[in-house]
């Protein structure tokens, strides 16, 4: 088997073993429902993770993504309750602005060469405060076009909901999939993931990527709090704090190289499930304290960076030999 | 194959639905000692009823209350309790739970949904508290001339707007009662003694100062501190009500330093699962707030018991 793929493998395996330990002590968890939860509960994260996967493949960070997410949730409320727009037209114009606060820092880590951590710290910092300038309110959406993508769900056998949101998160993950291992940009990606120098010399536009690589985690932020507004029906100023690390941790528990260069989209979607499984698991017991969903998802972190560097270190006594 | 794990999994848990009695609990986290003793009360009630508690912090986020809720769903929970961190954003959830004929009972604050979404709501009237600590100050100044200063909470909160509200209505009418300062000492003991300091300062040293009214324990504490470092007596030279019974208060009352306090319980889940047993077992329909006893401890009442009785609760 190819070592790139070592680690996807123990990401399956991981979560089949959770499914496991959950199933054998809590029968009921093998039920529609709970799947449908999983897929309900975290379809925010999955899709904001699709664009942090592409983000760290091209060994980046996004640490706006949280408080983009937040914005935008705002943003619609605001923009739905003080204007007669319809949603649909809304969505478009935060995409847009999402897009572009993405592609805006994307352009600054390229032309000042500048860490994507610093830049996106302020970002995030940026994003916050101007979800605060609309409103410190929790606002609520009332609008009959929301009520319909929140009654839009197909009921599985077990009365477990299929939800629109859900399966738009099924769907993102198939487009990232798609835009990361089939065209030219997730190539780019890639090469870049390797080493900007390698990448210049394999002939890829650094700057073009780079801008387009943040332009998509903002798309994806943006389109991660249409999600999220739809699931709460309002947008909060201080929802999804610290939605960017936990997006970071599904990403690396997905098998994603940190350092970039190597990983798997599909593998991020298991990553987000499988600390949806940790934190389903806590709840169905009921008396561990809800802490322990962090403890599991640090040590599953530790063990995942454990494991890439171990095949670092296989990969190089390979080429060695 | 999944379908098929899927409906086996269904019916396993069809049939065993009905045995235990079980209720979820979304707690919104511990972020204060108030809320700590809420969620210790509230796993003993459940004790002491042999209800098994399905416990869930939600580290002050609302989605893992959502995603909490919803999974107590799946477990097919008698009863939901929620103790929501914000007031929107809860349709869509308690939709789910009426359909799957989960009664929800809201603990300690309240929701923008309709309230046909839950059962019944438990909290505390804030107004009605002010309201009992004014009134006490009325019995206790027994029409003398008395001039209080107020110690309010964080400004713009909830709880002080209602709690200054609800004293002076419960001072209104007595002439002899009026207050000559007030400001915010948000919450914290800290600034409750440094606001309380620039009162003693104004009013010719404290002289002219009869009562004070904190709108939580923590302040009156912080002001007890500020009084006697003034050389006045707390308790004595200025009588001393506030609003929460923390055990702290209780130890300041033991001593003399303080007279009065209006209880906050956070003992929620009493009333909650009383209306959730009559629900259950013939469907009796509660009211849809059901509002706790703003019960007023004073040194009368066995201070030094009462802080033994609190202490472990996790204030």
């Amino acid at each position: 088997m190819n070592p790139r793929l070592f680690p996807l493998a123990a990401t399956i395996g991981i979560f089949l073993l959770a499914c496991l330990i959950c199933v054998i002590q809590f029968p009921y968890m093998l039920s529609t429902r709970v799947v449908g939860n999983l897929l309900t509960d975290n379809a925010y994260l999955g899709i904001v993770a699709v664009g942090m996967t592409v983000v760290i493949l091209s060994g980046g960070i996004d640490l706006s993504v949280g408080s983009v997410i937040a914005f935008s949730g705002v943003f619609i409320a605001v923009m739905l309750r003080d204007t007669g727009l319809h949603p649909i037209i809304v969505f478009a114009l935060l995409l847009v602005v999402s897009t572009s606060f993405g592609a805006g820092m994307g352009w600054l880590i390229h032309a000042l060469a500048m860490p994507p951590f610093i830049v996106t710290l302020a970002g995030m910092f940026l994003a916050r405060g101007a979800a605060y300038m609309l409103t410190i309110d929790s606002v609520p959406i009332n609008h009959v076009f929301y009520d319909l993508l929140d009654d839009a769900y197909v009921l599985m056998p077990g009365k477990g909901r299929l939800t629109l949101i859900g399966v738009v998160m099924l769907l993102t993950v198939a487009v990232g999939m798609i835009v990361t291992h089939r065209t030219r940009f997730g190539a780019s990606v890639f090469a870049l993931g390797g080493g900007e120098a390698a990448a210049r010399l394999m002939g890829v536009k650094v700057g073009r990527t780079t801008v387009l690589i943040y332009a998509f985690s903002g798309l994806m932020a943006g389109l991660s709090g249409i999600v999220f507004s739809v699931y709460t029906s309002s947008g909060y100023p201080l929802a999804t704090v610290g939605t960017e690390l936990t997006a970071i941790a599904a990403v690396v528990i997905g098998g994603t190289l940190l350092t970039g260069g190597a990983g798997f989209v599909f593998g991020t979607l298991i990553g987000v499930l499988t600390m949806g499984l940790i934190q389903t698991y806590i709840v169905f017991d009921g008396s561990l304290s809800s802490w322990w969903t962090k403890i599991i998802i640090g040590l599953l972190l530790l063990a995942f960076i454990l494991l890439q560097k171990g095949l670092l270190r296989v990969t190089v006594s390979k080429a060695g030999a | 194959m999944k379908n098929l794990l899927a409906t086996t999994a269904f019916l396993t848990f069809g049939a065993s639905a009905a045995l235990a009695q079980t209720v979820g609990f979304s707690q919104i986290g511990s972020e204060s000692g108030w809320r700590a003793a809420e969620t210790t009360l509230t796993k003993q009630q459940a004790e002491e009823r042999g209800i098994t508690l399905k416990f869930s912090d939600a580290q002050q986020k609302q989605e893992n209350q959502i995603a909490a809720i919803r999974s107590f769903i799946a477990q097919g929970v008698d009863a939901i309790l929620l103790a929501p961190v914000v007031a929107t954003g809860w349709d869509s959830v308690l939709e789910e739970a009426k359909e799957a004929e989960i009664p929800v009972v809201l603990l300690d604050r309240r929701l923008d949904s309709d309230d046909s979404l839950y059962l019944t709501a438990v909290g505390s009237d804030l107004v009605h508290e002010g309201e009992v600590a004014g009134k006490w100050l009325v019995d206790q100044a027994s029409g003398e001339e008395c001039r209080v200063v107020e110690l309010q909470g964080t400004t713009g909160s909830s709880p002080a707007i209602d709690r200054k509200t609800g004293f002076e209505k419960g001072i209104a009418g007595a002439d002899n009662i009026e207050i000559v300062r007030s400001q915010t000492g948000d919450f914290t003991r800290a600034q409750g003694k440094e606001v309380m300091e620039s009162f003693l300062q104004a009013e010719n040293g404290g002289k002219d100062i009869c009562a004070l009214y904190a709108h939580n324990d923590d302040m009156a504490v912080g002001a007890i501190q500020a009084i006697k470092e003034a050389g006045l007596k707390p308790g004595e030279d200025i009588l001393i009500v506030s609003i929460d019974a923390v055990p702290d208060i209780f130890q300041a009352m033991s001593a003399g330093e303080a007279n009065a306090t209006v209880e906050l319980t956070p003992n929620m889940a009493g009333p909650a699962f009383d209306a959730l047993e009559a629900y259950l077992a013939d469907g009796t329909e509660p009211a849809k707030f059901i509002q706790t006893e703003s019960k007023l401890y004073t040194q009368a009442d066995d201070p030094a018991g009462e802080y033994e009785r609190r202490k472990d609760l996790g204030y």
